[in-house]
């Protein structure tokens, strides 16, 4: 897009690699939150190499919307390959907005165990929190007007770029 | 009026609002629920939070103990609440009326009715009468129609066969009373398989069931032939005594699946039955318990599928 004011996915996942680096061993569980998270997840699992495998996790059960919105059309099975008992987690979204998926997630998380912390990741943090949750990692901090949204999106051959999406009034 | 105009089972959107019958339901919305019940098969954590808060009646105007229990389990692992009522056993019997029974339930701030009935159409009637905000699963009626047990037979044949648009399928047995059987014919045909069979004695097939779409064989070992699914219909014994049938005997010997009758199928046919079965009537022990019966997983896929119903249900207004 001409005058695309929205900084490069590709850049700012490098500098999540490097700003995650040094946090990341080889037992520590990297979880993507579908669908823009997972594809997070997988290139950081790819880039930082941890020994635990990459875990999704779909919060479409655990959402606080549900009862407004319904359930979501494509949800996909949570898949967590390893223990999560006393594991040190960080889990991965693409957008860091109101929080609210991130809750979720916390709540399906420790229906799976008690880990020994959980951190957060996210290529982008727009603002705009409506509940007490801070990211540890971030690619980039936005602040958008209202009723823009941004979206992450992934090519055919993997490369991920930020799209601007205006809301519907 | 706030439901779909044609179709009385979607609301104004389009969604699904109660699941009474699987004729005339889009293909879209089989789909969602057949991806919607995987993602509830073979996860670590069996319970999600989702319809905390709701309550699941269970209205069983009929006998049931598999049915019953896969909602009630299906309803639990979603967190509702869940409350069983056997209406055989209490109003019904001192003359309250259907719908006195229904307001009744509703005054007890149901969220969704799960309902079995010995009369065809029994929740159809309930689902016109409910308030708008109160879903309603047909477990089972009359003769007419049983969505959950066609959709888990889906789900299961799905699982092992993968695509539905080269599978020759054959239904045999007792299809006059089978609700199963009229289920998983609408539901063939909508997801698209392009040879139904149906395989029974004249007595109990229903009159003109080709303009089902389906090919009639009387022969069981010529209508098997060939066939990569075969579902057997449970034989109710009642039906015995209604003239339609010699003996169980004679049933066995000419439409009971034996490992040799099973042989004129593909070899790697599964073989479904809705339970509970009558071995030695419409099905041999051997086939039962046999490498090509998929009867157990039916059960299992059951609860995920009516995890899957009541999900989608639930969250559409």
């Amino acid at each position: 897009m001409p005058g695309n004011p929205l900084p490069d996915a590709e850049q700012l996942l490098t500098a999540l690699i490097e700003q995650m680096r040094p946090a990341v061993g080889p037992d520590t569980g990297l979880i993507g939150i579908h669908t823009g998270g997972v594809w997070v997840a997988e290139r950081l699992h790819q880039a930082l190499k941890p020994k635990t495998p990459a875990a999704a996790l779909d919060v479409s059960y655990y959402r606080d919307d549900y009862a407004a919105r319904g359930l979501h059309r494509d949800v996909k099975r949570s898949e967590i390959p390893f223990e999560v008992e006393g594991r040190d987690l960080i889990l991965v979204d693409d957008v860091l907005y109101t929080g609210r998926t991130i809750r979720a997630a916390l709540n399906e998380l420790f229906d799976y165990g008690r880990p020994a912390s959980v951190r957060l990741a996210a290529l982008v943090d727009r603002g705009g929190r409506q509940l007490p949750i801070a990211a540890q990692f971030i690619g980039a901090t936005l602040t958008l007007k209202p009723g823009q949204n941004i979206a992450l999106k992934r090519d055919a051959k993997g490369r991920l770029s930020l799209e601007l999406r205006e809301e519907a009034k | 009026m706030w439901l779909h105009p044609s179709n009385p089972q979607l609301d104004k959107k389009g969604q699904l609002h109660h699941l009474l019958t699987l004729e005339g339901l889009p293909a879209e919305i089989l789909w969602q629920i057949l991806d919607t019940a995987k993602t509830f098969v073979g996860t670590k954590v069996k319970k999600v939070p989702l319809l905390r808060g709701k309550s699941v009646f269970n209205v069983f105007f009929e006998p049931s103990t598999r049915t019953r229990t896969t909602f009630e389990i299906a309803a639990k692992r979603l967190s509702a609440d869940v409350i069983n009522l056997n209406v055989t056993v209490s109003s019904q019997s001192k003359g309250e009326s259907l719908l006195d029974t229904v307001d009744n339930l509703s005054a007890m701030h149901a969220d969704m009715f799960v309902v079995r009935h010995g009369e065809s159409g029994a929740p159809h009637f309930i689902a016109r009468h409910v308030a708008p905000d109160i879903h309603v699963i047909n477990a089972g009626d009359g003769r007419h129609s049983h969505p959950t047990q066609g959709l888990l037979d889906m789900y299961t044949i799905r699982h092992y066969k993968k695509d539905f648009s080269n599978l020759r399928v054959a239904i045999v047995g007792d299809v006059l009373h089978s609700r199963v059987a009229r289920s998983q014919i609408h539901a063939f045909a909508t997801l698209g398989c392009p040879e139904i069979r149906v395989i029974g004695p004249k007595t109990l097939l229903p009159a003109h069931v080709e303009q089902l779409g389906v090919h009639v064989f009387h022969d069981m070992r010529q209508g098997l032939k060939d066939v990569d699914v075969v579902t057997m219909l449970r034989l109710q014994n009642e039906r015995m005594q209604g003239a339609l049938l010699p003996s169980a005997q004679e049933f066995y010997k000419y439409y009971g699946l034996t490992q040799d009758k099973l042989a004129l199928a593909k070899p790697d046919a599964i073989v479904l039955h809705p339970g509970p079965m009558n071995r030695g009537v419409e099905i041999d022990s051997s086939v039962a318990d046999g490498r090509q019966s998929v009867i157990l997983p039916q059960v299992t896929f059951g609860i995920a599928v009516r995890m899957a119903v009541m999900s989608i249900m639930a969250g559409n207004k």
